[in-house]
């Protein structure tokens, strides 16, 4: 076992990890300029920085999945040359994934000890690590049944098997890529009390994330990455979230948005026992309710893929619903019977779907061609039987103006525009159409945080000027500063409402995890 | 003849016919697992028939033919593995252009060597493998039963055949038991773990694809050195193709694969009995609808009517690193 020590302020410790001058481009893209990061031993550390900062590049190098172009590192102290995972894990680092790196299909067991198996053949190994795997389980209160099939387990517990996974290889130091992106507050809290654990037990823990809250919540030190630059080191207790956005961002931003009274008037969309299935029969709608009038903005919270997204989709017309009714204005424009995409916009419903690259727009196309996406057969943008090109490529230098788009440039590829920009452009084209109703999902996933507030802006101005928004995200922060009232999924269901006022995240985190509403607010009560 | 014998018969032709069927069913699984579609089982098959005969009819011994039908397949192997693990070409495209490579190079080295319209000569007794007799089979034979069954079904085949019903048990036990077997498969399902594990992917997925080429260059030394006596051109006529639909219907795994060979086999050895067979209420069955029988067969379990396969989740799917 490691000594513990007070963050290293010895002197005499070196530091667990120490990265100098680490350098690394891809194409043109600059991704880590010259960074230097030290992490104290036994400590928490936060890496912070918007989409794109270059955190995870940073991480992937010093787990081998990248080569740097320049740029040396250091593990206790100690020159490595790290040309691949298999070295990374020598040196005793482990690395949870954002996206998790298992093998569905197999048990935990055998997720464990894939690649240490311990001889050609596996009997004698896997009889080893089941009785190794106890004793870690005992030891960091990481309880995983080890015969349980992976891709049955919820991703909380597969978060853990991933943790298990680089202990089990003898980690001392465990970087975590976004792991709370797909966790409830509860498991998210759960995760950061077995990281203050692994602490206590003598590990090394960087933690990557874009949420603030999490940094201040869980770390010791933490850095702040910006467009591939280290732009400062502070220790967790001397800061502040104010500072550390503006660190980030390198200006001052409002982590607030400032928003007036909603004034809802009359019903726009209605939606009665809607249920909606898969292709293969499974059901990932059942029987949602709701309604959204003119005026305000309704979000839909939840873990991500409880069911939200293809309520979305159904809404948008581009799934066809199993049971149930969709009323717009009184009219029944039920998707799948008679009523597709296109005339559902032809009536005033604008959908800005969740995923920018899959549905939302065709990364090779100019963004002109992608800025008239689904409005094409509009008739200013024709010539006889040709595409009026010069009507078009005014009228998208308007939305790109009006949007703030940068580079203001109507014929430059969609791909070559930054997230951010991408997902004004959609909006753009959206809403300078004046819906009666905007379906917006994730409005804000890969987008800087000086985009985000532009974006939050003119989504609250739609419900101003007395529009109806249906707002899907699975970012709390993102529903809890702009919707008006609450919606929570869980497995597909509407578990319950809950208005602005009354909504803070435990009651939320708790309605997520598929907790009666009433329950929810009777735990709060009491705690 | 009594209807057991002809039950023993069919089930006799049923093991000939299915052992090609399963050896090349177990190569595709081999590489399928690891994630790299091997719709190049037929060219490959036929590329190994004719290394087979052609080595066996120069040396005079069918272990020669064998050894050069396995080093054929290998390399067809890693052509195939340098297109799609290498290169992330597709590899439906690189399986389809080594089939049509096969079908076409066969033939012409074939008419260049032999001059005999694509055939390679008659291999005689000395360079086919031999039936071999299972130790006390002729002893046993007058037994009721038991003994015809050992004596007639059980014994009397040539090597290649017991080979690969012993590649059954051996492939599972090297897919579910083995290091090996555990990495085969982790990779054909998520590449990024094994990377991650500190494995390399592209190195594991080559080696798949080389337990691949051995196993199909066996099953095509079957066709040309034991089961027949020459290489016929196209001699393989879609066998490639319907173990790969068997190894689908078997789901990736080798003991439903087996049974699929089996009932492949089958109706194959039925369709060649039921030849001028007249049934009662329906007359002559027609030679052409029973020899049908197989494809219609593999298009109908294709279709997915039995059960729903799922593949390996990377099947088809290079490994890019992703950033």
């Amino acid at each position: 076992m490691h000594q513990m020590h007070g963050a290293g302020e010895t002197g005499a410790v070196q530091p667990a990890i120490e990265l100098r001058g680490i350098d690394k481009r891809f194409g043109a893209v600059h991704a880590n300029k010259s960074i230097d990061l030290k992490v104290e031993k036994g400590t928490i550390h936060g890496i912070v920085g918007e989409n794109g900062a270059g955190k995870s590049t940073l991480m992937s190098i010093l787990y081998g999945f990248y080569q740097a172009d320049g740029g040396t590192i250091h593990v206790d102290g100690r020159l490595c040359d790290i040309k691949g995972s298999e070295d990374a894990i020598a040196v005793g680092i482990g690395m949870v994934h954002q996206h998790f790196m298992l093998v569905e299909p197999f048990t935990v067991l055998e997720n464990v000890i894939l690649g240490v198996e311990g001889g050609a053949i596996l009997r004698e190994g896997v009889d080893k690590a089941r009785g190794e795997l106890k004793r870690l389980e005992r030891e960091y209160a990481l309880d995983v049944n080890p015969d349980a099939i992976v891709g049955d387990l919820s991703v909380g517990l597969q978060q853990r098997v991933e943790i298990l996974k680089a202990l089990y290889r003898g980690a001392e130091i465990l970087i975590l890529d976004e792991p709370t992106g797909v966790l409830t507050p509860q498991e998210a809290d759960h995760l950061f009390r077995i990281l203050e654990t692994l602490k206590q037990q003598g590990k090394t823990v960087v933690l990557i994330t874009h949420k603030l809250r999490e940094i201040m919540a869980a770390t010791d030190n933490v850095s702040v990455m910006r467009q591939g630059e280290m732009v400062a080191h502070r220790k967790t207790a001397e800061t502040s979230p104010e500072e550390l956005s503006e660190l980030m961002v390198g200006r001052k931003v409002l982590l607030r948005l400032e928003k007036g009274e909603a004034a809802p008037a009359a019903t726009v969309l209605e939606v009665d026992n809607l249920c909606v299935e898969t292709s293969q029969g499974v059901r990932k709608v059942k029987n949602a309710s709701f309604s959204v009038r003119a005026g305000e903005i309704v979000g839909i919270a939840g873990v991500s893929g409880n069911g939200q997204s293809e309520l979305l989709e159904a809404l948008g017309g581009i799934r066809a619903v199993t049971e149930g009714q969709v009323l717009l204005n009184g009219q029944d424009v039920t998707p799948g019977r008679g009523v597709d995409a296109a005339e559902l916009r032809k009536r005033g419903v604008a959908h800005v779907p969740e995923d920018r690259h899959r549905m939302a727009m065709v990364t090779s196309f100019s963004a002109k061609e992608a800025a008239i996406l689904g409005y094409e057969d509009d008739a200013s943008y024709q010539k006889g039987l040709f595409l009026n090109w010069h009507a078009i490529s005014d009228a998208t230098k308007h939305l790109m103006s009006e949007f703030d788009v940068r580079p203001n440039d109507p014929d430059l590829k969609a791909a070559n525009f930054s997230g951010g920009n991408q997902q004004k452009l959609v909006l753009a084209r959206e809403i300078m159409r004046d819906p009666e109703l905007l379906l917006v999902g994730q409005p804000t996933r890969g987008v800087d945080i000086g985009a985000i507030e532009f974006i939050h802006k003119r989504i609250v101005a739609m419900r101003d000027a007395g529009k109806a928004v249906l707002l899907v995200s699975v970012e709390l922060d993102e529903i809890m500063s702009l919707a008006d009232r609450i919606l929570v999924m869980c497995d597909g269901a509407i578990i319950g409402e809950v208005s602005a006022a009354d909504a803070n995240e435990r009651v939320l985190g708790l309605m997520m995890a598929g907790v009666d509403p009433h329950e929810a607010k009777a735990a709060e009560g009491q705690s | 003849m009594d209807n057991f014998e002809l039950v023993i018969l069919l089930l006799d032709a049923t093991l000939r016919t299915s052992t090609p069927l399963i050896l090349a069913a177990l190569a595709g699984m081999f590489s399928e697992r690891s994630g790299t579609i091997n719709l190049a089982l037929e060219g490959m098959m036929l590329g190994g028939a004719f290394s087979a005969a052609a080595v066996a009819y120069y040396v005079g011994n069918p272990w020669a033919g064998l050894l050069a039908a396995i080093a054929t397949t290998i390399c067809l192997s890693l052509l195939h593995g340098f297109a799609c693990i290498t290169h992330k070409g597709n590899q439906v495209v690189s399986g389809m252009a080594i089939n049509i490579l096969m079908s076409g190079l066969t033939a012409l080295v074939g008419i260049a060597l032999f001059a005999q319209g694509g055939k390679t000569p008659s291999l005689d007794h000395e360079s086919r493998f031999q039936p071999i007799t299972l130790p006390g089979a002729d002893a046993v034979a007058d037994v009721p039963v038991l003994g015809s069954i050992y004596s007639e079904l059980l014994s009397g085949h040539n090597i290649l055949v017991y080979v690969a019903f012993l590649a059954v048990p051996a492939a599972w036990w090297v897919m579910y038991r083995t290091r090996f077997g555990l990495r085969l498969r982790a990779v054909g399902e998520n590449p990024g773990a094994v990377d991650t594990a500190g494995i390399g992917v592209v190195a594991m997925r080559y080696r798949a694809v080389i337990c691949s080429g051995v196993l199909v260059g066996m099953s095509g030394a079957y066709l040309s050195t034991a089961q027949g006596a020459s290489f016929l051109q196209d001699m393989t006529a879609g066998k490639g193709y319907i173990a790969l639909a068997a190894m689908v219907f078997g789901k990736w795994r080798p003991f439903p694969a087996l049974f699929a060979c089996l009932l492949f086999g089958f109706l194959d050895a039925a369709a060649t009995r039921m030849q001028g067979v007249i049934l009662p209420g329906i007359g002559e069955v027609p030679v052409q609808l029973v020899q049908a029988l197989p494809y219609v067969l593999t298009v109908i379990l294709l279709a997915g009517f039995i059960g729903r396969a799922i593949p390996p989740k990377s099947l088809g799917r290079p490994y890019v690193k992703e950033r």
